[in-house]
């Protein structure tokens, strides 16, 4: 008593209140070995005020463990508040003292009986967090009679004891019947016990994502959507959370749900806000368009989402993520909503950058002149960072909105009038991409760039201006001069401006070629001898032969026609999308990926997918319906990164490492396409030169892809890395020594000798061990002799392209017949056919030029490596949406299984796994396409049916019909 | 769900952890305090913030970072919720919500910690239930339970808890039956340099303070009720009510809360109640520069602006000013260059401005960027979206309260851009 009295006292003569900071002070006798006397204290009051200081200690984090059993032992008290207090420090340390823990296993389990609920809550409540495991065993008898208890407050914690039981030892859970009693808990009569049950539930069933536990039927929706209306607010999320999981029979069934949640919208909680919002997205897919309830549906959306805009910037943040990814979906939403993006001078900046973002996902031409006045204004602001992305946003309207772009154009003009750094800098960067967009309209700007050259010092608008030079060398005048000033520095200047720069000289050469051969053989002599790039070395010999052997063909090349830039170059991709917009108001949605890439303990997470609308997707066994479902709104050309903006040419990734392993050195007679294609007058034009011609295995095949190769942009929908002509050039290598030929189909005359002027064309095409081979004969059907020879190939669907020229050595001579074999390659420029395998030629020789167009079977696309991990498959074949799926019939077919495959197998169609059910066959197979596109196939085969049943699924679902026709061909043949 | 939480101090010191789940270490915080260091100003810390096995999300109130610890897939807006609620709890119970206050209250933060979440989902986020569960400490209970030893923790299970109405408890007795509500209009907007309206909007809250014995249900109707775009309503309004007949019904939970929060977007026309008039030039070549800023009342409807404060960050060239203000202080802090002006009331007649010089740094080139004004009022009696509470209804109850409306017009975040 006397200490006690004393330290009142002090309190007082400090003035200090009596506050729990008193619990912090240390004496200096040794704080734990005071306060293990104080806890074995026999006055109740005393022991209360140790347990407290040594709660105290433990949240600043002091290790208070060695008190263990002296807290423990305060355990068995009346006073409730000694009881939390002493619960609290066993949830904290008793995993440190398992042995010790079991000491407290009595009090709780007799607490556990004890006539107040909140008693026998606390025990469950407490003993569910000890994990420990032999504390465990001894909860599940109470735990049950808890999960059945007649108060709800108590069922309502037990319910979440199971998610915590379930988190320390999964396999007893299970055991015990918990996962049941959880489930028998969904029809509770209690909202509250219904809310922490859906949540419990949801928490066990992320780590078992095949596990039916949240088996959600009509039936418990109804029930869900009943309590949802009475449970607290957190409840409310859980089961809104959970109904997002469910999909509707019918567009009936979704709109009925879709009433019940959207009172949710005018919830003061933003996070039940969101979740409602996610369910009507969501469910909103099933409901036809013409329906007028959609038309409410979406006018409700809005003003919900605007208010969440006027919370704290933390929930704005995530607010804002959202929104980017619901505008992109359904733009009509927020399309009037403009000014809630509008920025404020002091918005936390990840609010502006948001902000901004949005701001240009909803510019249309109806608000163009407003956001364009607000972006002016946000590129005077401080915030280095905000200006910059200001500027870019200055360009992206121009690029999206074709009728701003005169005014964006004039507005840049004026922010490099200001003569700020960075914002010139930044300007030089967009305008190089508004002039890719709309050629030969602003060039008059040139002027007024070029005088800011000496201000640049970022690489990239370096680059973007030196690109601007080399591209329009004919309207500068002193464009040597700009350029060669360029050069002086070379070697201090970084890759892609040295890139850029050797470009841009080749241009001005091929432009102007009587003032700057000087100039072009100072930078192919920089970039070929004193670089240690392979890149730019690279780059540097193919110019060099290139313009060495034949200017003409170099012109071509270099000055070839580049494809538009379009203006969703970052919109995510449809199908990332649509997986996104099931996840709104998660991590998932605050970073724009899928779950599965970066949630932690979420085995196997389970893609998502928005629901089919109503009508669609019930013949799937059409192909038409099926290729065209999917892509009708084929995405538009998505450019890779910003490098490739400025790649012209030959912008290819030198380093693929995902390629695969190094090819193997080519053990026959065989000899690499690319090979092939750099010998002969090369040699003798390097010279002297020293070093090896491609040292390096990856150089090689490079060059042989470089050729020919133009805008190496690929369209979206074939997700294909940029380095993709690289990896099929590998698989030259790879597929040296096939066993098997692949199939091809039989010559077939594609241009008769009526239209030809006498010429007669015949042929196929096939893949001999890895190289794509046209197969031609000439027929001279005239009076004369034909000579000069040459072949060329439209744009097409997968790029191919000739690998050299066309092989007539000797003139042909009237009714003279000759055998052609053209390798080919697919790096050419890429463009959709129709249909996707169409190939247009040209063949020219002394007489004419003549023209036709044959299809080339896709199985000759298919690489060596095309067979799939077994795991992966089974992953990708999950990853693909069912839209994407199609169905057919191959009939009248008499192979055993065993021999579809070895016969599938020679045209690089790999069986990954068989399995026979019910005397059916079915065949798991891959293959790949030179493009990396990989398509899934599922073949059925019954035993005596000649009729066999495949299943493609295939991220670009526009192959599917292609590829089906393949595979009849090579099995019939 | 919510593994654990860091408080963090403006000095980057934690100074408090709860682990709901098992402990985390508290060098998770590295990656806060990383972020922390990159960020230009406090508040520009990102919320959420990936660490290899874990995510940090974070609210920054009261110059204090709460900082929640999380594992899985969890809604970051039920984080950030839960964590304002936390801080508005601590606010309630506390009176204030700073780190004296919570190291002076370390148990009871603790007990509330403990109460708020289960395994990091929310068991009590209520403050009436709350209440119930961990009395609020005054000095006098402090007194009391040190002397007598009583506990502050509540032995029985709070009534509401479990009812329909788990937002109030039953057997409240007052002898004065009283009722008040404020309805209070913020306006955010942005003004361009040429005194255009770029954007405005009106944020509204009704909050209430009821003090009614029993179970009463009351109604409330507005004159004009359509002005409202979005409403958000505390759980104890009747959704269904308002859907039909646009009339507030509910049965009010005790004590003070917030009935309903609503917005007037830019669609409808927004009266903007002042105007700015300003002149700030800077001269090339010449080490001053001009500034001149005068207020002026509109759309007001005869009453009075007050309150009036208005603060601007000036160009980082600006050394200092030398200004004289017709009516109220200003101060310029050279290090921070934030000028702030406190104007007191507006006077129609003579109308209080601003006027002087600014000194720059000599031979600086003129600053580029344009500061903004950012401007606080307030107007007493008066809704500036012009909405009207019609009637206030009681029910279920044989006394006769006594009813208050207040109406307030204040600037939220009211920007003038120059």
């Amino acid at each position: 008593m006397q200490e006690w009295a004393n330290q009142l006292c002090e309190n007082r003569q400090f003035g200090s209140k009596m506050t729990d900071s008193k619990y912090f002070t240390t004496t200096k006798k040794g704080e734990i070995f005071e306060l293990k006397a104080e806890l074995n204290s026999d006055k109740k009051e005393k022991k209360k005020e140790a347990v407290k200081k040594v709660i105290a200690s433990m949240t600043v984090g002091k290790d208070v463990s060695a008190l263990f059993p002296d807290v423990v032992n305060c355990m068995q008290t009346d006073n409730l508040e000694l009881k939390k207090l002493v619960y609290l420090y066993l949830m904290n340390y008793a995993k440190s003292q398992p042995d010790m823990a079991i000491m407290a296993v009595n009090t709780f389990v007799k607490d556990c009986e004890d006539p107040n609920p909140l008693i026998r809550a606390l025990a469950v409540r407490t003993m569910g967090c000890i994990r420990v495991d032999k504390i465990t065993e001894y909860l599940c008898e109470p735990l049950r009679k808890c999960l059945k208890d007649e108060d709800p407050y108590v069922r309502k914690t037990a319910a979440v004891c199971v998610a915590k039981l379930h988190d320390i030892n999964a396999q007893l859970v299970e055991d015990q019947g918990f996962l049941d009693t959880l489930k028998d808990l969904i029809s509770d009569s209690n909202p509250m016990v219904v809310a922490n049950a859906v949540a419990a539930l949801s928490e066990i069933a992320e780590s078992h994502p095949n596990s039916n536990l949240l088996d959600l039927n009509p039936q418990t929706i109804n029930k869900l959507l009943t309590a949802l209306n009475e449970c607290t607010e957190w409840g409310q999320i859980f089961i809104l959370d959970c109904l997002a999981n469910y999909t509707p029979r019918d567009d009936r069934e979704s709109q009925s749900i879709c009433e019940r949640v959207t009172p949710r919208l005018s919830h003061a909680n933003s996070a039940v806000v969101l979740s409602a919002v996610k369910v009507l997205m969501k469910f909103m897919e099933m409901l036809p368009k013409d329906l007028d309830y959609y038309g409410t549906l979406l006018k409700k959306l809005a003003p919900p989402l605007v208010t969440l805009l006027s919370a704290e910037p933390e929930l704005q943040y995530v607010a804002l993520r959202n929104i980017n990814l619901i505008v992109q979906r359904r733009p009509e939403i927020m399309k009037h909503e403009m000014k809630v993006f509008f920025v404020k001078y002091n918005d936390p900046i990840y609010v502006k950058l948001e902000k901004l973002d949005i701001m240009i996902r909803l510019a249309s031409q109806a608000n163009i002149a407003q956001v364009l006045a607000e972006l002016k204004e946000y590129a005077t602001e401080v915030d280095v960072d905000f200006v910059r992305k200001a500027v870019r946003a200055i360009g992206r309207c121009a690029i999206k909105v074709e009728q701003s772009a005169e005014r964006c154009v004039s507005t840049l003009l004026d922010l490099i009038q200001t003569k700020v750094n960075y914002v010139v800098q930044e300007a030089i960067v967009v305008i190089k991409d508004i002039f890719r967009k709309y050629p030969n309209k602003y060039e008059s700007v040139i002027a007024t760039l070029c005088e800011n050259l000496d201000s640049l010092d970022e690489p990239e608008a370096r680059a973007a201006m030196i690109w601007i030079v080399g591209e329009y060398a004919e309207r500068i005048d002193n464009a040597d001069e700009l350029l060669e000033s360029f050069l002086e520095g070379f070697h201090d200047e970084s890759t892609q401006v040295q890139l850029q720069l050797l470009t841009a000289i080749v241009k001005l050469f091929l432009k102007k070629p009587t003032e700057t051969q000087e100039l072009v053989q100072q930078v192919l002599s920089l970039a070929t001898q004193d670089s240690d790039n392979p890149d730019l070395r690279d780059r540097g010999y193919i110019y060099w032969r290139l313009l060495s052997t034949d200017p003409v063909a170099a012109k071509e090349v270099v000055l070839a026609e580049k494809p538009l830039i379009s203006e969703e170059t970052d919109l995510i991709e449809p199908t990332l999308l649509e997986e996104l917009i099931c996840h709104i108001g998660t991590l998932a949605s605050v970073y724009h990926k899928p779950p599965s890439a970066f949630v932690e303990g979420s085995r196997g997470v389970q893609h998502k997918r928005l629901p089919g609308s109503a009508g669609s997707g019930e013949s799937v066994d059409s192909p038409e319906t099926t290729s065209t479902a999917g892509v009708s709104d084929a995405p538009p050309a998505v450019i890779p990164s910003q490098g490739d903006l400025l790649g012209d040419l030959l912008n290819l990734d030198l380093t693929p490492t995902t390629a695969g392993p190094p090819p193997p050195a080519p053990s026959s007679g065989m000899q690499l396409g690319g090979m092939d294609l750099l010998g002969g007058g090369l040699d003798s034009l390097m010279g002297d030169e020293s070093e090896p011609l491609g040292g390096d295995l990856g150089g090689t095949p490079a060059i042989g892809a470089g050729f020919g190769a133009a805008p190496a942009a690929l369209p979206a929908s074939f997700s294909a890395p940029v380095s993709g002509g690289l990896d099929d050039l590998f698989d030259l290598g790879g597929g040296v020594g096939m066993p098997m030929g692949a199939y091809s189909p039989p010559k077939s005359v594609w241009l008769p000798a009526m239209k030809a002027k006498g010429l007669e064309i015949s042929g196929t095409f096939a893949r001999r061990a890895g190289v794509i081979q046209m197969e031609m004969t000439l027929t001279n059907k005239a009076m004369s002799v034909m000579t000069d020879f040459a072949i060329q190939f439209n744009r097409n669907s997968f790029g191919l392209s000739p690998a050299g020229p066309l092989q007539v050595l000797t003139p042909l001579s009237p009714n003279q017949s000759i055998e052609v074999a053209l390798p080919l390659n697919t790096s050419g420029p890429v463009m959709k056919m129709d249909p996707l395998n169409n190939l247009q030629v040209a063949v020219k020789n002394n007489i004419d030029v003549f023209y036709f167009s044959c299809q080339y079977p896709i199985s000759m696309l298919f690489v060596e490596d095309g067979k799939m991990e077994r795991q992966i498959f089974l992953a990708t074949w999950k990853d693909i949406p069912n839209d994407n799926e199609s169905q057919f019939q191959i009939k009248d077919c008499h192979l055993s299984s065993d021999a579809a495959s070895n016969k599938l197998q020679g045209s690089n169609i790999f069986t990954i796994a068989k399995r026979t059910v019910d005397g059916q066959d079915m065949l798991y197979q891959s293959m790949k396409l030179t493009n990396g596109i990989w398509v899934l196939a599922e073949l059925r085969i019954q035993a005596g049916n000649p009729n066999y049943t495949i299943s493609l699924k295939c991220r670009a679902a526009e192959v599917s019909q292609c590829v089906f026709q393949s595979y009849e061909a090579v099995l019939k043949n | 769900m919510i593994h654990s939480l860091f408080l963090i101090n403006a000095s980057g010191d934690i100074f408090l952890e709860k682990h709901w789940k098992s402990v985390v270490s508290r060098s998770v915080c590295d990656y806060f305090f990383e972020a922390q260091e990159r960020a230009s100003e406090p508040e520009n810390v990102p919320p959420v913030i990936p660490t290899p096995h874990h995510y940090l999300i974070s609210v920054l109130r009261h110059r204090i970072y709460f900082v929640a610890v999380i594992q899985s897939e969890v809604p970051p807006l039920f984080v950030i919720e839960f964590l304002h609620r936390v801080v508005d709890t601590f606010q309630d119970y506390f009176g204030v919500c700073t780190e004296a206050a919570i190291k002076d209250n370390v148990v009871v933060v603790y007990e509330l910690l403990e109460e708020m979440l289960d395994n990091g989902f929310p068991l009590a986020t209520e403050s009436n239930i709350l209440k119930e569960l961990i009395k609020p400490p005054t000095i006098l209970r402090t007194m009391v339970n040190t002397i007598t030893g009583s506990t502050n923790v509540g032995e029985q299970l709070p009534t509401g808890q479990l009812s329909v109405v788990p937002w109030r408890r039953t057997g409240v007795k007052y002898t004065n039956n009283e009722a008040y509500f404020d309805v209070v209009e913020e306006i955010d907007a942005i003004i361009d340099k040429s005194g255009s309206t770029i954007t405005a909007e009106i944020q509204g809250v009704i909050d209430a303070c009821v003090k009614l014995t029993g179970m009463p249900d009351l109604t409330l109707s507005f004159m004009n009720p359509r002005l409202l775009d979005d409403v958000s309503f505390h759980p104890c309004v009747r959704f269904k009510r308002w859907e039909a007949e646009r009339i507030l019904s509910f049965i009010p939970p005790d004590g003070n809360f917030r009935l309903l929060s609503y917005h007037v977007s830019s669609q409808n026309l927004v009266a903007i109640p002042v105007y700015v008039k300003h002149n700030i030039t800077f001269r090339e070549g010449s080490s001053q520069g001009r500034f001149d800023l005068t207020l002026g009342p509109k759309q007001t409807m005869g009453k009075v602006v007050e309150s009036v404060l208005v603060s601007s960050q000036l160009p980082r060239g600006v050394l200092n000013v030398n200004l004289n203000p017709s009516q109220g202080t200003y101060t310029f802090d050279p290090v921070t260059k934030l000028l702030s002006w406190d104007v007191g009331k507006i006077n129609p007649q003579k109308l209080p401005s601003l006027k002087g010089t600014m000194s720059l740094q000599a031979g600086a080139s003129k600053p580029d960027e344009n500061p903004t004004f950012n401007i606080q009022f307030k107007i007493q009696q008066m809704a500036i979206s012009g909405l009207k509470v019609n009637r206030l209804d009681m029910y279920g109850e044989k006394y006769k309260p006594f009813k208050g409306i207040k109406y307030m017009t204040k600037a939220g975040k009211f920007q003038v851009r120059t």
